[in-house]
């Protein structure tokens, strides 16, 4: 797993439950460190201890957490880039939604060696989707769901967003039934292509 | 390709008349052309140029009071700009010479004029965020929003290394603090002795040992002479010696560049430790081969003893030992020196 990943978790629970309730975590992992780095791969069966000893002392289920996490991700103020990344995406969130068949490319031409889940997304009716999101990793599609609902709020988007997992032998295929209900629903947050650094 | 004579004659026709784009076609095409009549005059402006030139009317002026053809050179006049058909092209815009931008030159057919098909080129960035453009300023097909995208993942993540390599090197500083062993000759530190004495002389009086304080001679020469590389080679060779006259239960430490402490434990005989100084010495004077150098050097030596003392002090005995072999230095020195309190 990316370290980015493991970071998240990291700064999740910290910036949430303290730093204590984290070393805590890492203590009850037993993975013999409480220091993640986001430019380093860790084995995945790290992140799913520490998950597992998160769930434990938070009294939370793993999906409900991932999520969060996934919203966290987008919303931390000081962590601006991966929401600004996500929005180059397009300039509504219609559009937003078609760039994802494209963001696993993407992602690994940003950072190579990333490993990403494949995404791809199907229109039913206009302003009906469903997006299936593929990834051998097990486990982590709420992750992507929080991304999502956070992604929606940042565009200003009404979405109803419906969250199926699912598995076959390669690893985890989960389906997000989305509907659009109003593209204009609330002030979109800020957004201009040059304002990065 | 040429016209199939399968053709359908209305294919015909519009194949031989060429495409006709149309102004809207032109500026979703183009985003940033110019076109240019034949007298000169600017004719239509695409939005994204017209957006870097704000409430600015262009359309009507002369193409060479809008801007500066930098590239290629002395063109003036309309017939100078249809002879540099296809050629690149590089111009300032008059009102706002900052912006260069980088184009290509398209006589058009039928008198009517030409277009320049301008891009931002390596001012990109800045001209994104000086005219706020966005993804619809862009041709969809044109890969600026994907460059602006790369650039700014590569920032991100080229500052997240930037700190990973702080961090690293910060705990690689706390790490060779913490170390005990000196990198060169694998031979223990400073730091390593200190704790090792500070154990052996807690021991009490019960302990039995000696000290000697090695400093090498005429090293510095050897350094000047031959090379560092000479230099290193040299106190690796020192070293191997040490520990082959040693027993693996004493210590032996490098304290400084060219000065080692050995520790001879369950040892105060002061003719045993003469013994092994002696030895030391002779083994040292031996020429040391380095490449094609031939490195020599010796040794002086204070050595104190456990039993001069009541109570056995680490630092006291350092210091005796230091004064012995100062006095060693003093005789000429490759001799060694037993510490006399008087």
């Amino acid at each position: 797993m990316h370290g980015l990943v493991n970071r998240s978790v990291q700064s999740f629970i910290s910036d949430n439950h303290g730093t204590d309730v984290w070393t805590g975590i890492c203590r009850d992992a037993g993975i013999g460190f409480d220091q993640f780095e986001p430019m380093l791969t860790y084995e995945s069966e790290i992140i799913e201890s520490v998950l597992g000893a998160a769930c434990a002392r938070l009294k939370r289920n793993r999906a409900g957490l991932l999520e969060d996490i996934g919203t966290y991700l987008v919303t931390r103020p000081d962590l601006d880039a991966v929401r600004r990344l996500l929005r180059f995406g397009g300039e509504t969130f219609g559009e937003f939604l078609h760039s994802l068949d494209d963001l696993r490319d993407r992602a690994t031409l940003a950072l190579p060696g990333l490993d990403f889940p494949e995404l791809e997304l199907r229109e039913h009716t206009h302003g009906n989707y469903t997006l299936i999101y593929r990834w051998e990793q097990r486990g982590f599609g709420a992750l992507a769901l929080g991304i999502l609902r956070a992604m929606a709020d940042d565009y200003g988007a009404l979405v109803f967003l419906d969250h199926t997992p699912g598995r076959d032998d390669t690893g985890d295929v989960d389906q997000v039934s989305i509907r659009l209900l109003d593209s204009d629903f609330a002030q979109a947050r800020e957004f201009t292509l040059g304002q990065g650094r | 390709m040429a016209a199939r004579s399968g053709m359908s004659a209305t294919n015909r026709r519009a194949y031989r008349n060429g495409p006709v784009l149309g102004k809207i076609g032109l500026d979703r095409l183009m985003p940033m052309h110019l076109w240019v009549g034949p007298t000169g005059h600017i004719l239509r402006v695409g939005p994204t140029l017209q957006k870097l030139c704000p409430g600015m009317a262009i359309v009507g002026r002369r193409m060479t009071e809008f801007l500066e053809i930098r590239r290629p050179r002395g063109i003036q006049l309309m017939p100078d700009l249809l002879a540099r058909d296809g050629a690149a092209a590089q111009v300032l815009l008059r009102h706002d010479p900052q912006v260069s931008l980088k184009g290509l030159i398209i006589a058009l057919p039928r008198d009517q004029g030409a277009i320049l098909n301008l891009a931002p080129g390596i001012s990109v960035t800045e001209l994104v965020q000086k005219f706020d453009l966005k993804n619809k300023d862009f041709a969809p097909n044109d890969p600026t929003v994907e460059m602006l995208y790369l650039i700014e993942a590569q920032t991100a993540i080229l500052e997240e290394s930037k700190s990973l390599n702080n961090r690293l090197q910060v705990a690689r500083v706390a790490a060779e603090e913490q170390a005990f062993t000196d990198t060169l000759t694998g031979l223990k530190n400073r730091r390593a002795l200190d704790h090792l004495l500070a154990r052996v002389t807690d021991g009490g009086e019960g302990r039995k040992f000696g000290l000697m304080h090695v400093d090498l001679d005429y090293f510095k020469s050897v350094n000047d002479t031959h090379g560092h590389a000479a230099g290193d080679h040299v106190l690796q060779t020192a070293a191997r010696i040490f520990v082959q006259e040693t027993r693996a239960e004493d210590i032996v430490a490098r304290t400084g560049g060219d000065e080692f402490v050995l520790v001879l434990m369950n040892c105060d005989n002061t003719a045993t430790l003469n013994r092994i100084a002696a030895r030391i010495i002779e083994r040292l004077e031996q020429p040391i081969r380095f490449g094609g150098a031939t490195c020599r050097i010796s040794a002086s030596i204070g050595t104190t003893v456990s039993s001069l003392y009541r109570n056995p002090d680490a630092a006291q005995l350092c210091n005796d030992a230091d004064i012995a072999l100062y006095q060693s230095k003093d005789r000429g020195r490759a001799c060694f020196t037993l510490f006399s309190p008087d």
